[in-house]
């Protein structure tokens, strides 16, 4: 395990004290004492040992996430996955199209639906899981006691860690054909109810797991904005005489703002992306026409009915569209000072 | 629930709220209600659906029908779902088979991402912007489901276990949270390491890792969780059903109802429900997790909030 004792920049060379080594390797300008201005080949040769640590991340990455981009080509193929054993080989025997697969998509009434569907789930979570998570913080905040706080927090925190299955599960038991809530009707004379099969309700149905699975963990980004507040702040608000409440309106929420906006605006650019395992497992129970969404229509049409180059088309719309709003949503929380998912 | 404020409490208890500020106003009995009413919904929203499954699953045939269906007061706990599934058959095979592949997927994952964050921590190392670069990229759009299908059939990986690990082996956002915690790490440290004569491997594992417990226990927690709960890489790359994981299990017996092989003989002769038996594998997918969580959750802030947003 050999190392190198060339600093890596300028601030671990004052640091060290140890003379920058200049080796004039190609693009190092003879006598620059400063590290920046190293050879490639040097500096190759130093961080050989890191760059040795990110290979197997980088094979994985490219091998799992780059290399199935090009695989999108069967979209503008009649792909035949028979034509050899190979997945990839077929590729290379199966005959072009052109565009006939997208044109079938958009002359495809299941497709329209799932779109319709994708984006009537995305605006109900929009509206009904988002602010929920923040409620809960402020909540949370507002209980000093530090016991009573780690308590509910654990809590609140579980189900994030369950599974779909186990959260599906869980929600057939209260509210299925069997389950707790029908039980307790035909007890008090009733009609048992099965929420868990009814296509009317079913969206809010998946608005709902959501949010007991989810909307507990979603505290823990407004905790940290919460915790962050200056306490001087309340202190100066109730000398001038602001009572609970408006200390909350002018001092709590304003230090929220900042997260509220940027999480609103990642939220809108992953909008085509709703729950596929989650509605996955009950597309069978409620059938598609209010199940299915963009990435359920993929899995139909691309596992189960080996239409491969047409699910590949409807995933190519999803992904491009996807990534044009993920760049959007990014480029606004720039405009509005914040980091987003990267930084400029 | 009345605090004392002017006088301090001598030994405040472990559920004693610490003393408040003097310009803030008493809590109104109103307000401690509301919230009290609040947060008790909240946690009870989580907990009683949970408490339901567990006693079931505790439960004998007998109460189990008094109770017409699923039970909430516990009444003569009995074990039998748990050793008539853990005998033996299908839930034991599929449990020891989850077991496995979330140890063996866990210690692939965090080895690859600890490496690939300490490899991109130094800063000024050659090429890690482009590196770092790649890796982000792939938050923004994903190959597509069809794709990778037919890349992980390519690669003979159909009927493998090795297709419920490689392809989602790494998260790119837990590799920047490690990096994010390593880069703060005191160069101070790492330099009189380097000075000592040690490699960058010795430097992770003797000083960066052991002074980043907090993190590495969030990450492992997150890695183990995704692999303990993965079902559909399952579904889509198996074919044997001898091979499912735990999950793909349960889905086949909560969704459709069915008994697990191997127990039809125990329910037929009437001492097993088979209602008692859906909610035992329950049980068993939840607790690991359940017991593993809370003892990770303190440092869960800490894990999401550094190096997340860093970039």
């Amino acid at each position: 395990m050999s190392h190198s004792t060339v600093p890596r920049s300028r601030a671990e060379a004052d640091e060290t004290g140890k003379t920058p080594v200049t080796l004039g390797g190609a693009g190092g300008p003879q006598g620059k004492r400063s590290s920046g201005k190293l050879g490639l080949r040097v500096r190759l040769r130093r961080d050989r040992v890191l760059l040795l640590m990110t290979l197997p991340a980088i094979v994985l990455i490219l091998l799992f996430n780059y290399v199935p981009i090009l695989g999108n080509v069967v979209a503008f193929q009649d792909y035949d996955p028979y034509i050899s054993d190979n997945g990839i080989v077929a590729i290379f025997h199966s005959p072009w199209v052109g565009l006939e697969n997208f044109q079938r998509l958009f002359e495809d009434s299941a497709f329209w639906e799932a779109v319709r569907n994708t984006l009537v789930l995305f605006f109900l979570q929009l509206v009904l899981y988002f602010p929920i998570p923040i409620m809960l913080a402020l909540l949370i905040n507002s209980v000093v006691r530090p016991r009573i706080r780690a308590v509910s927090q654990a809590i609140l925190y579980l189900p994030h860690f369950f599974s779909w299955v186990l959260v599906i599960a869980v929600f057939q038991q209260l509210f299925g054909g069997a389950g707790i809530l029908s039980q307790l009707l035909r007890q008090h004379g009733y009609d048992g109810i099965d929420i868990m099969t009814d296509p009317e309700t079913f969206k809010f149905l998946i608005t709902a797991q959501s949010v007991w699975k989810d909307a507990g963990w979603g505290i823990i980004v407004f905790l940290a904005a919460l915790a962050s507040v200056n306490p001087d702040l309340y202190e100066a608000a109730a000398m001038d005489g602001a009572n609970r409440w408006r200390r909350m309106w002018h001092v709590t929420l304003p230090a929220l703002r900042p997260v509220i906006a940027l999480l609103l605006v990642l939220r809108v650019g992953d909008a085509l992306t709703v729950g596929f395992e989650q509605i996955l497992l009950q597309r069978d129970a409620v059938g598609p026409g209010a199940s299915e969404v963009l990435d359920t229509f993929v899995w139909w049409n691309g596992v189960r009915n080996q239409d491969f180059g047409y699910a590949a088309a409807a995933g190519l719309i999803k992904g491009v569209i996807s990534l044009g709003l993920v760049l959007v949503a990014n480029k606004v929380a720039h405009l509005m000072g914040e980091q987003g998912v990267y930084q400029k | 629930m009345t605090a004392v404020i002017d006088k301090p409490v001598r030994t405040p208890g472990r559920w004693a709220s610490p003393p408040r500020p003097v310009w803030e106003e008493e809590p109104t009995s109103a307000g401690l209600a509301g919230k009290g009413i609040a947060l008790s919904f909240a946690c009870l929203a989580i907990l009683f659906p949970l408490w339901i499954v567990l006693v079931t699953s505790l439960s004998s045939r007998k109460t189990i029908d008094e109770a017409g269906g699923l039970v909430m007061v516990p009444k003569g706990i009995t074990f039998i779902a748990y050793r008539e599934l853990l005998s033996g058959g299908q839930v034991t095979r599929a449990a020891v088979i989850s077991v496995l592949i979330t140890l063996v997927g866990t210690l692939f994952s965090m080895g690859v991402s600890v490496l690939c964050a300490y490899g991109l921590s130094r800063s000024g190392s050659v090429g890690h912007r482009w590196i770092l670069m790649v890796l982000l990229a792939t938050m923004f759009f994903s190959a597509g489901l069809i794709p990778t299908y037919l890349l992980v059939q390519s690669l003979g990986l159909m009927d493998s276990y090795l297709a419920l690990i490689l392809p989602s082996a790494i998260s790119v956002f837990n590799i920047l949270v490690l990096r994010g915690f390593f880069m703060g790490i005191s160069q101070e440290l790492v330099d009189s390491a380097r000075i000592d004569g040690a490699g960058d491997f010795r430097i992770l594992w003797q000083i960066v890792m052991p002074l980043s417990r907090a993190v590495l226990a969030v990450i492992t927690l997150f890695y183990a969780v995704g692999y303990w709960s993965a079902w559909f890489n399952a579904s889509l790359y198996l074919n044997d059903q001898d091979m499912m994981p735990l999950q793909n299990v349960m889905i086949q017996l909560v969704q459709k109802q069915e008994a697990p092989v191997g127990l039809g003989q125990a329910i037929k002769t009437g001492q097993l429900s088979g209602l008692a038996v859906q909610m035992a594998v329950m049980v068993m997918a939840l607790l690991p997790v359940a017991v593993l969580s809370p003892f990770v959750q303190k440092h869960f802030k800490k894990g999401m909030l550094t190096g997340a947003v860093k970039g």
